[in-house]
């Protein structure tokens, strides 16, 4: 090519990305509570990480902004056996790199993520064959049947197999790695914005992708996200105008927020339920005064301690409210036969006699372990149960503590270190088999990863043998009675104490306008802003 | 002098040593570096594997020599959050706190001494006691409280100033300042007068304090005798002989305007080295932990180098005035 | 530091109940408290400091409820505004909270928390800073080098730092099972060590030049031991200047408190001090419940200047050149 050519090209290129880019192309200023760490879509498996990486990279499908799924990467799929899937791939679809998307980039995907070190694992089943069938089209043969296999897909961000073994990214860079890794700091996906810098904990600076194979809804340039930890610090910046989108915005601030000229609050149910757990596991609790034995074990205690929670209150006082109190482990919206739960009433004298019954007639002293940075209002909810359970007698003592140090200590990798906690949890698959499975299940067996995020241990085989029927079913009509059933034990048995499931509050400048989404993804492709 | 410049410089080794072995401590001993790196189902041969290659079989003294030669090249180890080397972090932020205290420093020395030399020679005026009024509250109200007031009617209600960040930035070489955009300068007002109201504080009462004690020396009451002008005898005389310990002190007082950063980075979200330091704080994150120890530790122990050799030079009594302002 | 010292007289001969006690109420009876009397504002500010020591003695007599006390707190009760604004309710004089905390009570026990530390670490901080002092002061060569040297150590770290690395590295140690008394603990000992410094320095300088004196060797020469003459002659003679340092750390070592729990290491939610106060004020603030934050950072500021007021004036009049 000569120079004169390639001169040309570059300004027939510069041509067309106006053209593509709209005329009144915008910078978008945007700040998260939260920090991008790192740009591996294989490193985190967290909403807000998905979120951000999800304006670089796509999936095979994609969710719409009903949360439906919805063709991306892969135009169209079928199963023609019910352990078969065959995904037909979208052609001319190009990485930012320049680099065409084809089957091998599925292929070298599939075997990333499953690799040691990735966040990811579960994506695909253990056992899966990926298999090539030509350049645009690849197979998905399982081990066994599994009728939800592509609900997470929108998150399992397909990654260029050239630039991934060009620069020295083909293992997955894990969260505790030693060594800096070239993905974590790079990124090169086919989605709707490119990062143009990345200076992790600073600034994240992404540009629009003019070659993005879908039509573009929004008309930003460029994005500059900021993380933003103090929560008064965000609201200043977005009331001041300094930011144009703020997530979350803290629930006392919704009004004033409210009530400026320049910004307003997008609000709307999270799919997110908060809960508390107990341990129901070890034969002595880790944090309390009661010695021999586990006074969780005793169903009756479990229900005292259910009984002596006012949810209302909790939710006008504390949430101010915006929270939607729930029976049940999985928000409404996911699940059609919520309605039919409703939560044992609000009972402190019948919680005090229940207590007196399992023998513990002053009550007892215990832990609670709680995170102050991570749900909306965590730490005043702990407090909140710290002060209700104080009238039944029983003496909390409240260990409140930033996420990290918080997870890490009540997760499976910190040991299940705790008696009795707080946690929330948005099912990835946006189905009740996630939460019969990960939360509700026994985690007894140390070879499966069932009832990995069950920290307290609840656990009820009957309820398991459930959850893998329900995993078989195909007939949406009788796996939603195979999941009442099984939620109907977990609720007999008071192994759990559903709260809430939280409001979205995302802050958005008047000039800006934006869809959200209910599993508070805050993705900017389909933001628009005026000048 | 060559003497005691040397060893001066020996013993400022030894402190850095001294440091060396307690950011090591902190880097080996709170909490094993394994289980930050596997997880808790990892088999234990792996342990042992990841063990073995970090060198945590070798003795203790090789790991710190190990450890303490690394530091003395920048190398501290990978962050646990981000995943990078904790000395690129550092060099990334460092420039947003250097200028940040370099701005506050000199905020706090300009109008720390042009108000302790007005409240020195006026003391009884309307502005005096203003001045006054100021410089207490800039003692009592704690950093965080300024910080937030000034962010409500600063950022929030007059839109003058943003509340938060750098603004835009110009990168020379790996240097990134913003003194040379307009966002830059306005993002680092309210900042730098955080941070340097009590140093500002400090120096006003000092300058002052100085010069009324200078105004009291014989000297001065011979050159007033020998006719010279008031403003020859303010200026000339007294605030000169002042001028020496309020330096000295700003110099001495850099290394904690540096570190009370942390505070001010934190109220405004500035990426600076105390965000990242409260942050790693917050996720445990011991390496950048240990070398923002490390790096606060030379740059203090390098200013108390360079002040005591000046001691000398100027006036050994001067170490008694420093330890009052203090 | 030698021009700062309040003159001492004939030392060499002075009776022994001169020292200590005797020493100070003979300064109290003279010039100081006449300076004392003559500064309206100094006595303004030493009303002040004096009655919010007597209301954190009598925090539990004075609140209308415990604060730190789950039981005791009504969520019911929560973020009503001042008594006497319109929403206002009796007993909550300043309003309550989001967990439906007694604002006033709330400042009460978290005074008694912020003076404990602050009174609990500069004794700390003072008792070891004059015992190094002394020794480094008396004994001089090595032990002096040695002693100097590790206070510029100690300077490397500001209070600020220390603490927060102490928070950390408890943290990491202890798996996160610090709790609130131990914390407290934390804040004492990490303020305790970052403030030794000032005394040390001082109390050596002034040993310095005393240890010189005739009286000193006239002590020795009757065969007083070491100890006894720095604990009866030297120590009393630097009295002042410690006083100064000790009222106006007082004040940095509750600043120092208050912003360790700003930051979210120090003391926690369910035992707040005033810093730990303001930080959750702070998330109200735009919400309009401005009570909440406005009180304890009045309370805390209020506290911080008394003190501060009362260790210039302290200063001013040990200094008889300020005069």
């Amino acid at each position: 090519m000569s120079v004169r050519q390639s001169l040309l090209a570059a300004v027939a290129a510069s041509i067309i990305a106006l053209a593509v880019v709209p005329a009144s192309a915008q910078t978008l200023r945007y700040a998260n509570q939260g920090d991008l760490k790192s740009l591996d879509p294989y490193t985190l498996n967290e909403s807000t990480t998905h979120a951000h990486l999800g304006q670089v990279f796509e999936g095979l499908v994609a969710r719409d902004k009903d949360l439906k799924i919805i063709p991306a990467l892969a135009e169209s799929w079928e199963t023609p056996e019910p352990t078969r899937w065959r995904f037909n791939l979208r052609k001319g679809v190009k990485f930012q790199n320049g680099d065409p998307f084809t089957a091998d980039d599925v292929l070298f995907s599939a075997e990333r993520v499953q690799k040691k070190g990735s966040n990811l694992q579960t994506r695909i089943p253990s056992g899966t064959k990926v298999v090539k069938v030509d350049d645009y089209t690849v197979d998905f043969v399982l081990a066994s049947p599994n009728p939800i296999l592509n609900s997470q897909w929108d998150t399992w961000y397909i990654m260029s197999k050239k630039w991934s073994e060009a620069n020295n990214a083909v293992e997955p860079t894990p969260a505790a790695a030693t060594t800096p890794s070239f993905a974590s700091l790079n990124a090169n996906g086919t989605g709707a914005f490119s990062v143009e810098s990345h200076q992790p904990g600073v600034k994240t600076v992404f540009k629009a992708n003019p070659t993005w194979w879908r039509k573009a809804e929004h008309n930003i340039k460029e994005i500059v996200f900021t993380p933003i930890g103090s929560d008064a610090t965000r609201v200043a910046a977005l009331l001041s105008g300094e930011v144009d989108v703020i997530e979350p915005v803290p629930i006392q601030d919704i009004s004033r927020v409210d009530s400026t000229a320049n910004a307003q609050v997008l609000k709307g149910p999270e799919l997110r339920t908060i809960f508390l757990g107990m341990d129901q596991v070890r034969d002595e609790l880790l944090y309390s005064n009661v010695k021999g034995k586990n006074p969780f074990k005793d169903i009756k205690v479990r229900e005292a301690f259910y009984k002596a929670i006012d949810i209302e209150l909790i939710k006008t006082r504390v949430m101010r409210g915006l929270s939607t109190p729930s029976a049940l482990m999985i928000a409404p919206q996911l699940f059609k036969l919520s309605g039919d739960f409703t939560r044992p009433k609000f009972d402190p004298d019948g919680a005090k006699k229940l207590l007196t019954e399992a023998g513990y007639p002053d009550g007892f002293e215990v832990t609670m372990d709680c995170p102050n940075d991570r749900y909306v209002n965590d730490a005043a909810i702990c407090q909140a149960v710290v002060g209700m359970l104080a009238r039944i007698g029983v003496k909390v003592t409240l260990l409140a503590q930033p996420k990290a140090q918080y997870f890490a200590k009540v997760l499976k990798p910190g040991g299940y270190q705790t008696s009795f906690y707080l946690l929330g949890w948005t099912p990835g698959t946006l189905d009740s088999h996630n939460v019969l499975h990960d939360i509700m299940g026994c985690r007894d067996d140390p070879k499966s990863n069932r009832g990995e995020a069950n920290l307290g241990g609840y656990c009820n085989k009957k309820l398991d043998e459930l959850a893998e029927k329900v995993l078989q079913e195909s007939d949406t009509a009788k796996r939603d009675l195979l999941i009442k059933e099984a939620f109907e034990i977990g609720a007999k048995d008071f192994g759990y104490i559903p709260l809430h499931q939280q409001a979205l509050a995302w802050g958005v400048s008047k000039k800006v306008k934006l869809t959200q989404r209910a599993d508070n993804q805050v993705l900017l492709y389909w933001a628009t802003k005026q000048d | 002098m060559l003497a005691f410049t040397l060893r001066r410089a020996i013993q400022a080794i030894g402190v850095m040593i001294a440091v060396g072995i307690i950011a090591f401590s902190m880097f080996r001993f709170a909490g094993d570096p394994v289980n930050q790196i596997v997880s808790l189902d990892t088999p234990a041969a792996e342990r042992e594997a990841v063990r073995k290659s970090l060198g945590l079989d070798d003795p203790v003294p090789v790991q710190f020599l190990r450890y303490f030669v690394n530091a003395a090249q920048f190398k501290f180890g990978v962050s646990y959050q981000f995943r990078q080397p904790v000395s690129n972090l550092l060099m990334e932020r460092m420039p947003a706190t250097l200028e940040l205290a370099a701005c506050a420093t000199i905020f706090s020395m300009v109008f720390g001494i042009l108000m302790g030399v007005y409240s020195a020679l006026r003391r009884d005026t309307i502005l005096t006691k203003v001045f006054q009024a100021v410089s207490l509250i800039g003692i009592s109200l704690p950093t965080f409280l300024i910080g937030i007031l000034m962010i409500y009617l600063f950022s929030v209600t007059l839109g003058w100033l943003p509340s938060f960040g750098r603004g835009d930035v110009v990168r020379i070489g790996w240097w990134t300042t913003g003194l040379l955009t307009l966002s830059g300068l306005k993002a680092l007002i309210m900042p730098s007068i955080t941070l340097g109201l009590f140093q500002m504080t400090l120096i006003m009462r000092l300058v002052r304090a100085e010069m009324l004690e200078v105004l009291r020396t014989d000297y001065i009451r011979f050159a007033r005798a020998r006719g010279l002008t008031t403003r020859a005898v303010h200026f000339g005389h007294a605030l000169k002989n002042t001028l020496v310990p309020v330096i000295t002190v700003a110099g001495l007082q850099f290394g904690t305007v540096i570190a009370f950063s942390i505070i001010t980075e934190t109220v405004f979200q500035w990426p600076g080295m105390g965000l990242l330091f409260v942050q790693a704080i917050q996720n445990v994150d011991i390496p950048i932990m240990a070398a923002y120890l490390l790096m606060i530790s030379l740059i203090f122990v390098t200013i108390n180098f360079v002040v005591d050799i000046l001691y000398t030079v100027v006036d050994p009594r001067l170490r008694s005035t420093i330890s009052r302002a203090a | 530091m030698s021009d700062a010292v309040v003159p001492h007289q004939a030392p060499s001969n002075a009776p022994t109940e001169r020292s200590g006690v005797g020493w100070f109420k003979r300064a109290l009876d003279s010039d100081i408290f006449y300076s004392f009397r003559r500064s309206r504002m100094t006595m303004v500010a030493g009303a002040v400091t004096v009655l919010f020591f007597l209301l954190a003695i009598f925090a539990s007599q004075l609140a209308v409820q415990n604060p730190f006390d789950p039981a005791q707190l009504q969520l019911m009760n929560s973020r009503i505004s001042p008594l006497w604004t319109a929403e206002g309710q009796a007993p909550f004089l300043l309003g309550t909270d989001e967990q439906g905390r007694d604002v006033f009570s709330a400042i009460l026990y978290g005074l008694r928390i912020s003076l404990t530390v602050g009174v609990l670490g500069v004794v700390l901080a003072g008792t070891l800073g004059i015992t190094l002092g002394l020794v480094a002061g008396y004994f001089g060569g090595a032990v002096d080098g040695l002693i100097m040297r590790i206070a510029d150590v100690q300077l490397t770290f500001p209070a600020i730092l220390i603490a927060l690395l102490v928070n950390g590295v408890a943290k990491s140690v202890f798996g996160n099972q610090l709790d609130a008394m131990s914390t407290l603990a934390v804040l004492v000992v990490a303020i305790g060590l970052s403030f030794w410094v000032q005394y040390a320095r001082t109390v050596r300088g002034s040993v310095m030049v005393e240890k010189n004196k005739d009286y000193v060797a006239a002590a020795q020469l009757i065969g007083l031991r070491a100890p006894v003459i720095m604990l009866r002659h030297v120590l009393p003679n630097t009295m002042g200047p410690i006083l100064v340092i000790a009222t106006i750390n007082l004040a940095l070592a509750i600043i120092t408190e208050a912003t360790l729990s700003f930051l979210g290491a120090g003391m926690p939610d369910t035992m707040p001090s005033l810093g730990t106060l303001i930080r959750i004020g702070n998330n109200y603030l735009f919400a309009g419940e401005w009570w909440i934050v406005a009180f304890p950072g009045i309370a805390l500021a209020g506290l911080i200047l008394s003190i501060n007021l009362l260790g210039d004036w302290l200063r001013d009049a040990l200094n008889p050149k300020l005069r």
